[in-house]
């Protein structure tokens, strides 16, 4: 498989590998993707009162591609609101990292990722 | 050290240097470039020389008759004019035909282009730990049965079928037995003039040959008559036309004959090494061999790195050439149709990786692998949810998954 360098530095020099506790109100934790799909990505933001993300961490079960997309994803959306990083379509993350057409599906599954983060948020939140 | 570590020798070998030194003798003016089907000539008559010459060098390999093989342009081949060539020929004695799961694509395929053209095919269920059941087997022969096609060391796994067993069961019930046995010479003692096999297919690029050849014991007594699939100046007793790539079957004779004297040194040298991979890697968790633990021969070692997945595993395994259950590579996402028949989930299947070591593979080479393994594993865990949730207790078989 031939990946971009983007792809390539990311799965090499992963950005915000980990987690945060999960018992932590300020935190948000979406994961998305199967196992037996070959993909599992959890994605969890840190977002202060002002509905701003001050921090995103993320592991990822997947391809190399499915590793870039979850990686570029948390440095997109430090410093957003939460509406914002809504925004973040798949179509940017792929057209970011140069992702081939049998690997789109790993730019859709990190955007899931921002909105099943997005929606624990608001669920735990109230709104 | 040179990077990549060639591992992947279950897939080619590298051409041994006194074999292709061997194969430049026959293409030259200089050398015996001549077609072995000249007969009227001293050209011609060399090369069938040298043709007759490699002929009997892989019969000795495998304690045969030299009129016994016919060659071909590859095991691939070899499989598709044994089991067309046996069913087509016998079809008025029955069209039910009978393989395993976990065979090479070259039968599965030509099983279902025999289903096309009528022929009925039962494909065996293997054990969980590769090999076949001779119950089951039994039990799945009927009386139109006219062929089975069982292959003697499984290409992705490297167990070893019974094929001494397999092979009186259908000389017992007057059935052609077919062996693909392309990942067996020079790794197996192989001796047809004690198995019951019929047909056995050869290829000359695992054993150190040349790509591009091959050849198909046909057995001579009792006699195995089979449908020619390739027509034309009835070369190789009219079961294979076409002219002989000389300096090819030269090469895969010279290949066979260095198999056979140093197979048994090298078959422990490799089975050290092996040892040593395991053992470099055997403290990591969660790691398992698939394929039976001892039928197997040492070269195919295939292991499951659990909450790993295979393509990124491959992506930071990038310094040793190995091969991988993962399907993510290709365009398919299904993962290996031979280790789901062992009854693997997706989940192992996808992180297995096959190491296959050979002639040229060193110690420090191992010890390379075991470190770069660690690491990448290692690198790789950190990264998992799913090692995460594996290690905070969480059954991930409970887990609910938005599949995708």
């Amino acid at each position: 498989m031939a990946y971009s360098n983007k792809v390539i530095d990311h799965y090499e020099n992963p950005r915000n590998v980990g987690s945060f506790a999960k018992d932590d109100p300020s935190v948000a934790t979406g994961m998305v993707g199967a196992p037996a799909c070959g993909d599992v990505m959890k994605l969890q933001l840190k977002i202060n009162d002002q509905g701003i993300i001050e921090d995103a961490k993320f592991k990822t079960y997947g391809c190399g591609s499915a590793i870039a997309s979850s990686s570029l994803v948390t440095e997109w959306v430090k410093g957003k609101s939460i509406d914002e990083a809504a925004l973040i379509k798949n179509t940017d993350i792929a057209q970011e990292l140069a992702l081939p057409p049998v690997k789109i599906h790993c730019s859709i599954l990190a955007e899931d990722a921002i909105k099943a983060a997005i929606a624990d948020y608001k669920q735990r939140h109230g709104n | 050290m040179k990077l990549p570590i060639y591992l992947d020798y279950a897939a080619t070998t590298p051409v041994d240097p006194r074999v292709a030194e061997k194969m430049m003798q026959f293409l030259t003016m200089d050398g015996s470039f001549g077609n072995p089907a000249s007969r009227s000539h001293k050209f011609g008559w060399q090369a069938e020389e040298a043709v007759e010459i490699a002929r009997a060098q892989i019969a000795e390999l495998v304690n045969a008759d030299p009129r016994e093989i016919v060659f071909t342009s590859g095991a691939t081949e070899s499989n598709n004019l044994a089991i067309k060539g046996a069913a087509q020929f016998y079809h008025k004695k029955g069209k039910h035909l009978i393989t395993a799961k976990t065979e090479h694509k070259a039968v599965l395929d030509t099983m279902r282009s025999l289903e096309r053209e009528g022929f009925e095919v039962t494909y065996l269920d293997v054990e969980a730990n590769g090999l076949v059941d001779l119950n089951k087997l039994e039990a799945a022969i009927r009386p139109d049965t006219t062929v089975i096609s069982i292959m003697f060391v499984n290409n992705e796994i490297g167990v070893i079928q019974d094929i001494a067993a397999i092979g009186e069961l259908c000389r017992s019930k007057g059935i052609i037995f077919h062996v693909d046995a392309a990942q067996a010479t020079g790794k197996v003692d192989i001796d047809l003039e004690t198995l019951k096999v019929d047909l056995m297919s050869f290829s000359g690029h695992k054993t150190y040959g040349p790509k591009g050849i091959g050849a198909l014991y046909v057995r001579r007594k009792p006699r195995i008559r089979l449908e020619a699939q390739t027509h034309g100046g009835g070369h190789e007793r009219g079961m294979r036309s076409g002219t002989l790539a000389t300096h090819q079957i030269v090469a895969m004779g010279e290949a066979f004959r260095i198999a056979k004297e140093e197979m048994h040194a090298e078959r422990e040298r490799i089975a050290v090494l092996r040892d040593r991979l395991l053992d470099g890697i055997k403290d990591i968790e969660q790691v398992f061999l698939n394929g039976d633990a001892v039928q197997r021969v040492p070269g195919i070692t295939n292991v499951s790195f659990n909450y790993v997945e295979g393509e990124s595993l491959i992506m930071a395994l990038k310094d040793i050439a190995v091969s991988s259950g993962s399907a993510c590579t290709s365009a398919s996402l299904e993962p290996s149709y031979v280790l789901r028949a062992l009854g693997l989930t997706d989940e192992l299947a996808h992180s297995s990786i096959r190491f296959s070591i050979g002639r040229y593979t060193t110690e420090e080479q191992i010890d390379h692998t075991i470190k770069i393994v660690h690491d990448a594993i290692g690198k790789l865990r950190d990264m998992s949810p799913l090692w995460e949730m594996y290690k905070d207790g969480v059954d991930l078989g409970s887990v609910a998954w938005v599949a995708h």
